[in-house]
């Protein structure tokens, strides 16, 4: 039992949660962090969406590498999302492995779930984030914010829970996993798969996890995040630490050395088993086909203001989605402003610096409270 | 409406409060911010450079990056009750499509254009012979972004064409109204209001 506001908080809330793939969570356990303080009529909540391997330490040191958040430049006293102003609650999802309920977590039995656990769903993250919100005290969301698969849980939650969302921000995401998003993560999950520690998902006893495979998944993941652009002008052909090529399967080139780094770090803080249920939930979604195969249907009725923003060098989730998502807007009268920014670092650019994203942000969210 | 540019000085006037209104190169939200604040008006805006666009939402306004010459297609019929384009037609790849947008997704349409029938350009291309360098149209042929020049006699004859009905039109001459009389030859800038007949 922690406290409820503040950093490192965790709740176990009894549920139970019904999940879109007909299983039930009961309890459901969620790691949480707060920042700022919930005025008192709990208007100035801002709930953050956290991304396939991202946590709910967006603006906090993280308890395993010990580097700062992962939002920083966004989130924090005086940034556009500020702590001063803003009552700032980031949950880590559901399937995750860094203190809400997912595989890694114990089972009735006491022993992991492992695959046991239910697959689930964007909308089941949602879920289990509205009843957190529900705990803390907060109806009405002042804005909900997310990048990549945190944009896909703001759209839900404008889509899911129309009346609890004043203002969403969507940046750099999709309404549907397109057939190459689905690929790239099929690519992940058998590499982890396919790593003989693996053991059907049931590794968590002596601890020997298939770091290998996971680490493989990350990398061809990292590719994604990037531009041809973004990684020519970091790495080029240059050969890492040596003069000539070495004629082997060394790591010779700066690249190749860079996404090993990444791949094996990332074993250091994430569950393999969690990436198969994430990446399963996002491969999952198809916001249209929830509502009768047309997107607009999902945004009917909504009272919600929209921002969303893509990013010129993004090929994961380009700019034609976000459009996308604009166009079913329209359709259905929602207020909604879009942009593409133009900034070097692909998808990943919506993490790094790209002051106009902070510009836009900061200004759509200030605008919400007029 | 003070600090408004005259063409959109006018629009902003004519508009009728607590209407839904699309400003197609809304530019950095000007209008659509005095229509917003003075007028009631549920103001949404599409601009093509994404820096405007991000000083519109800085501003709170809900605009989207767009090009008129394609993204107005996406808009369902009758979204709004004006659809506006100002200073931008000329700009069209194919303006007399961009007119049938207009009046497709708003009830009514205002267009405001430079007249490059106006006496000082006719002047400038009959004693200069080169391209006519003015006031309203400062960038040399080479660079400008107004790539479709037409005159107020060329878009009456568009809009008749069209069956498009004129419900009202000024006509400026400086920065001050001018009569409609002889308005091809005096006016620099003109501003119509049409509806679909």
């Amino acid at each position: 039992m922690t406290a409820r506001v503040g950093l490192n908080c965790d709740i176990t809330l009894p549920g139970p949660l019904a999940l879109d793939g007909g299983g039930v969570l009961a309890p459901v356990d969620i790691a949480y962090e707060t920042y700022g303080t919930l005025n008192v009529d709990a208007s100035n909540a801002i709930l953050l969406c956290h991304a396939l391997t991202g946590d709910q330490y967006v603006a906090s040191n993280h308890p395993v590498t010990g580097k700062p958040g992962w939002w920083t430049r966004m989130v924090g006293p005086g940034k556009p999302i500020d702590t001063d102003r803003y009552f700032v609650v980031c949950p880590n999802v559901i399937g995750s492995c860094m203190g809400s309920s997912g595989p890694a977590s114990l089972a009735e039995d006491g022993q992991p779930y492992g695959m046991r656990f239910p697959v689930i769903t964007i909308r089941d993250m949602v879920r289990a984030q509205a009843m957190l919100l529900d705990h803390l005290g907060i109806g009405r969301l002042y804005a909900v914010v997310g990048g990549s698969m945190g944009g896909m849980q703001a759209i839900t939650w404008a889509a899911t829970y129309p009346t609890r969302v004043a203002s969403a921000v969507v940046i750099a995401s999709t309404a549907r996993h397109s057939a190459q998003n689905i690929a790239f993560h099929e690519v992940g999950r058998q590499a982890i798969m396919a790593d003989p520690n693996w053991r059907g998902g049931d590794y968590y006893v002596d601890g020997k996890g298939p770091d290998a495979g996971l680490a493989v998944a990350r990398m061809a993941a990292h590719i994604t995040y990037l531009s041809e652009q973004g990684l020519t002008e970091k790495f080029g052909r240059r050969l890492q630490n040596r003069d000539a090529k070495t004629f082997g399967f060394d790591a010779d080139f700066q690249v190749e050395s860079y996404l090993r780094h990444q791949g094996l770090s990332f074993t250091d803080r994430f569950d393999a088993n969690s990436y198969l249920y994430i990446t399963r939930a996002m491969d999952y979604f198809d916001l249209a086909e929830e509502h009768g195969g047309h997107l607009a249907n999902a945004f009917r009725g909504a009272a919600t203001r929209f921002c969303l923003v893509s990013f010129d060098t993004d090929w994961l989730y380009p700019t034609s989605e976000s459009r996308n998502i604009v166009h079913a807007l329209n359709a259905s009268g929602a207020p909604v402003s879009f942009v593409e920014l133009s900034a070097p670092f692909g998808h990943d650019s919506f993490l790094l610096d790209v002051p106009d994203l902070n510009r836009v942000v900061d200004g759509f969210l200030k605008a919400g409270g007029q | 409406m003070t600090g408004l540019r005259p063409d959109l000085a006018i629009i902003a006037r004519e508009v009728a409060a607590g209407t839904r209104v699309l400003d197609i190169g809304c530019g950095d939200g000007a209008l659509m911010a005095a229509l917003r604040d003075e007028k009631q008006v549920d103001a949404r805006g599409m601009e093509l450079d994404p820096a405007n666009v991000a000083e519109c939402v800085a501003r709170g306004l809900s605009v989207i990056q767009g090009d008129a010459n394609i993204d107005l297609a996406d808009y369902p019929e009758g979204a709004f009750d004006y659809a506006i384009l100002s200073q931008t037609l000329q700009t069209t790849m194919r303006p007399d499509l961009v007119m049938q947008q207009l009046l497709r997704v708003g009830r009514k349409a205002f267009v405001s254009f430079p007249n490059f029938a106006h006496w000082r350009v006719r002047l400038s291309l009959l004693w200069g012979g080169r391209m006519p360098v003015t006031r309203l149209l400062p960038v040399a042929w080479y660079e400008t972004p107004n790539i479709h020049h037409v005159t107020v006699d060329d878009f009456r004859a568009l809009v008749r064409d069209q069956g498009i009905k004129v419900e009202g039109a000024w006509f400026l001459s400086g920065d001050k109204l001018t009569s409609a009389a002889a308005a091809n030859f005096r006016a620099e800038h003109a501003v119509f209001l049409l509806s679909r007949s």
